[in-house]
């Protein structure tokens, strides 16, 4: 699963950099599509990033033996 | 005089009073969270690693988000169109998040573990190289000193400019802009002297508090003023309609370089090693405590960003009965202040104003702190022996170099006014950047060693100093590298060329030169049996 994560990570960075490059629609009447993808991105980069906390935490029983090492 | 004569809540007065009574608000809670100070140096610097997951985010997030952040995004987005958003805002969404996420958590793990206060510090132990302090030093605070003054000499503009007209008797000017406002000399005096107050008395728990609260006021006050706007314009559909009628173009990214966007994935690195953001992870609680701020740093930056950029969007097209209301001649920077200024009351522009001080200030209070820390632990404390320093000393160490940084940055504000202070903080980024992967490598490459660390530092600096040269000392807003591959030209943000010679740099001196002995690699590199 960690790997999962990771490959959305690198998949993020991918659809970050061509569609609606030269597309003017506004969507909803008001809203440029170009804007509304990057904002979409922003709503998945915060998605991956939970999967990420919950599937490749990078640190629980070592954090604990530094803090209590702290609290001592 | 009485109150009433000075009519402080007439249109005239109303945003001067706005702003001395946020800056009185702010005075009161900073030195109100002085009253939980635990009267340790630990807890002056790092808040006795105390900081819980919501003022995590909050002073994280307001750290790294300045005044570019509400009036820069607008201002770009009405020369450049939605693209900044994608090459700015949701870029730094997922990088910043990603230094976080990578460096943040094993960084505050090792500063627990080895008691760690400084970037310094840590180099110092991982390199095997008590001389590292001499070269980052200068390198770090040099960098900081840029981004102190785009904030110091910021919050001056912004109120002289927004208090046009308050005090005509006090402060005659020929000049109709100005005649009445408070001079920026004075603006810039006030927003260092609050800082100052909350971050002497608070340390890392006042500025903590100041920030979360801070972080609050920019980001309702930008999303006020798109409301507000928005409804001036006749609704946002007819502001977007409006914009695609009179400049379309603005609507895509078309006008942009697809190289150029892409390489300003490269800036946000620069989160990775500033040394005032290093110091907010080691406040955090435990390592649980990163989760909030990681998951929500993008959506926050979406919250803040998206509405200023179509505020800027929309300023290209609105039309008056005189034509334009703005031209390709008006200042970027200018844009967001102007039409609140047209199109709202004084209320409101004294609000914005406000969020836009407290924008600046969350950045500079960090910054303050993090430099007084830096003199203290990693030149007086280190130099003279820890043991020969009380901690009590140690806290009044720590204040009066914060006192002489804050006076310092005041001074060098005075001199170098009129500067392009916006383009040389992109370079200050930039330079930030170009020392990424020296810290990447620290936590993830057992083979870096003291020498390859001495070539990165000194190849970013040499870089950065010859592209900051051939770009007429930032007098160029607009220079970037020339790359010509198969017969194309491709033009790159000048930061790739400093990582690439820091990156390339590091690699190279490190595999030629001996391994770090087996004592570190075990102290930072524990294997898993090892760490329990």
């Amino acid at each position: 699963m960690k790997y999962v994560v990771w490959g959305m990570v690198v998949l993020l960075l991918i659809i970050h950099q061509n569609w609606f490059w030269d597309d003017k629609t506004l969507v909803f009447g008001f809203f440029p599509i170009g804007l509304l993808y990057h904002a979409g991105i922003s709503l998945l980069a915060a998605t991956t990033w939970y999967l990420a906390t919950l599937f490749a935490w990078p640190i629980e029983e070592e954090e604990q033996k530094i803090l209590e090492q702290e609290g001592a | 005089m009485t109150l009433a004569a000075l009519d402080l809540f007439g249109d005239q007065r109303i945003s001067f009073t706005i702003i001395v009574c946020y800056l009185g608000l702010l005075l009161l809670l900073g030195l109100g969270s002085s009253r939980l100070f635990r009267g340790t140096s630990k807890d002056f610097m790092l808040a006795s690693h105390s900081i819980g997951p919501f003022m995590l985010l909050m002073s994280i997030f307001g750290t790294t988000m300045t005044a570019f952040a509400l009036v820069g995004s607008t201002g770009e987005a009405f020369k450049e169109g939605i693209g900044v958003y994608g090459m700015m805002a949701s870029s730094s969404g997922i990088i910043h998040s990603l230094c976080f996420f990578l460096l943040g958590i094993k960084l505050w793990k090792l500063g627990h573990k080895y008691g760690y206060k400084t970037q310094i510090q840590y180099f110092r132990d991982r390199l095997e190289s008590d001389k590292i302090g001499v070269i980052l030093f200068p390198v770090l605070v040099g960098l900081v000193i840029p981004y102190l003054l785009t904030g110091v000499m910021a919050s001056g503009t912004v109120i002289q400019n927004t208090t046009t007209g308050t005090f005509p008797s006090i402060f005659p000017s020929e000049n109709p802009r100005l005649d009445g406002a408070i001079p920026k000399e004075l603006a810039s005096l006030a927003i260092c002297g609050v800082v100052l107050v909350y971050v002497f008395f608070g340390g890392m728990r006042g500025t903590a508090w100041a920030n979360t609260f801070q972080t609050i006021v920019f980001m309702v006050l930008g999303v006020v003023t798109f409301m507000v706007i928005s409804d001036k314009l006749g609704g946002v559909v007819a502001a977007s309609e409006a914009v695609l009628e009179h400049h379309p173009e603005k609507l895509a990214r078309s006008e942009m370089s697809k190289v150029q966007f892409f390489t300003y994935l490269f800036i946000p690195l620069s989160v990775g090693m500033f040394p005032h953001l290093f110091q907010h992870w080691l406040t955090a609680r435990s390592a649980a405590t990163f989760k909030l701020p990681v998951v929500a740093h993008p959506l926050f930056i979406m919250i803040v960003w998206v509405p200023c950029v179509l505020l800027g969007v929309w300023a290209s097209s609105i039309m008056t009965a005189d034509g334009p209301m703005f031209t390709d001649k008006t200042p970027a920077n200018a844009v967001l202040a102007l039409m609140v200024n047209k199109m709202t009351s004084p209320m409101l522009t004294g609000l914005l104003t406000a969020g836009i001080l407290a924008a600046i200030m969350s950045s500079l209070d960090s910054q303050f702190l993090c430099v007084g820390t830096i003199f203290t632990e990693d030149m007086v404390l280190h130099y003279r022996g820890r043991e020969n320093i009380t901690d009590k000393q140690e806290i009044w160490l720590a204040r009066s170099f914060i006192v002489g940084i804050v006076a310092v940055t005041y001074v060098l504000a005075l001199l170098l006014d009129g500067t392009r202070i916006f383009a040389l903080a992109v370079w200050c980024f930039s330079g930030f950047s170009s020392l990424f992967p020296l810290i990447f490598a620290s936590l993830y490459w057992k083979r870096l060693t003291k020498a390859g660390a001495y070539a990165c530092v000194i190849a970013a600096a040499g870089s950065w100093l010859y592209l900051f040269a051939q770009s007429g000392f930032a007098s160029n807003p607009e220079y970037t590298l020339i790359l010509p591959l198969g017969g194309e030209e491709y033009e790159m943000m000048p930061v790739v060329g400093m990582i690439g010679c820091s990156t390339i740099a590091m690699i190279v001196v490190s595999l030629i030169t001996k391994a770090p002995s087996g004592e570190t690699l075990k102290r930072f590199f524990p294997t898993k049996a090892s760490a329990r």
